[in-house]
């Protein structure tokens, strides 16, 4: 967070020496700014950490988007065609996260990506329960599931 | 003119995923699958519209709006599902009958209103 702080705190000052604040200045300036920190205080572990994530964030970003437009393409042929392909279920998934804030965003990403809804997480956080629209081969959803989660802790972490 | 034929397709295919969001509801069979069709169709129409505004206008404060604007839609739209989701199943809507499995039946304890991680009948082993 601190390191987060700085970086953007570093963009600031690249915008104010440029003088105009554009978009592309701050862009620019976030860029360097994390060049900088990734090059002078790498020896510090608050800041090492958030040197790996953002590399990380970027690839969670571009992965995440393809996995919603792909969620969106399977649902739609589902919608246009006459016959359900689908075959809905319930499933129960143990959950790794355990604080709020990250139950939250696994249980929002989740209804986001591939034919899945999160329907509710049980009273001792230990389960989300999902609901699936094609439930052909569980354990591969379940997989995809756990990598999903995977991803999202690797970046609150 | 290449900006204008980009911003046109990203409208028109925002505006498509819309349309089937709607549709969705029409042409899904019970209420978990009608959430499925609306949430996932209309993060991505939103989304897709908002960028073809951003690029059209090609400025900071737009630009930064949208951001925001995708950000709270990603945020809100699943929260939304599963609060809808969640009752509709509670209150006993039924599901569709090509359902295949329900790992969640009988797991509600409604006169505590808590939600057990394991199968029913482990928990009135141990009560």
């Amino acid at each position: 967070m601190i390191a987060l702080t700085w970086n953007l705190l570093l963009a600031l000052i690249w915008v104010a020496l440029w003088g105009e604040f554009t978009a592309a200045n701050l862009v620019v300036g976030l860029i360097v700014g994390y060049l900088v920190l990734a090059f002078a205080l790498r020896d510090m572990p608050a800041f090492a950490s958030y040197v790996a994530k953002v590399p990380r964030a970027i690839r969670f970003f571009f992965w995440f988007n393809r996995e919603l437009i792909r969620s969106n393409l399977t649902v739609a042929y589902d919608v246009l065609t006459k016959t359900h392909y689908m075959r809905p279920g319930v499933i129960a998934v143990p959950l790794e996260a355990s604080r709020d804030g990250e139950i939250t965003i696994v249980a929002n990403l989740i209804s986001l990506t591939p034919g899945t809804l999160s329907l509710d997480v049980s009273s001792d956080r230990k389960v989300l329960y999902i609901h699936v629209m094609y439930l052909t081969d569980e354990a591969e959803v379940v997989r995809s599931i756990k990598d999903l989660e995977r991803r999202v802790l690797e970046l609150m972490r | 003119m290449m900006i204008d034929l980009l911003v046109g397709v990203l409208l028109i295919t925002g505006a498509g995923f819309m349309l089937v969001a709607a549709l969705g509801v029409w042409r899904m069979p019970d209420l978990l699958t009608r959430m499925h069709a609306t949430t996932k169709a209309g993060v991505l129409g939103a989304g897709l519209i908002l960028l073809g505004v951003a690029i059209h206008f090609f400025d900071t404060t737009v630009t930064v709006r949208v951001v925001a604007i995708v950000g709270f839609v990603m945020l809100t739209a699943p929260i939304a599902a599963h609060a809808i989701g969640r009752a509709g199943y509670f209150i006993g809507v039924p599901l569709w009958e090509g359902t295949i499995k329900d790992e969640l039946k009988g797991r509600y304890d409604e006169a505590q209103h808590t939600l057990s991680s394991g199968p029913a009948d482990q928990d009135k082993d141990a009560s």
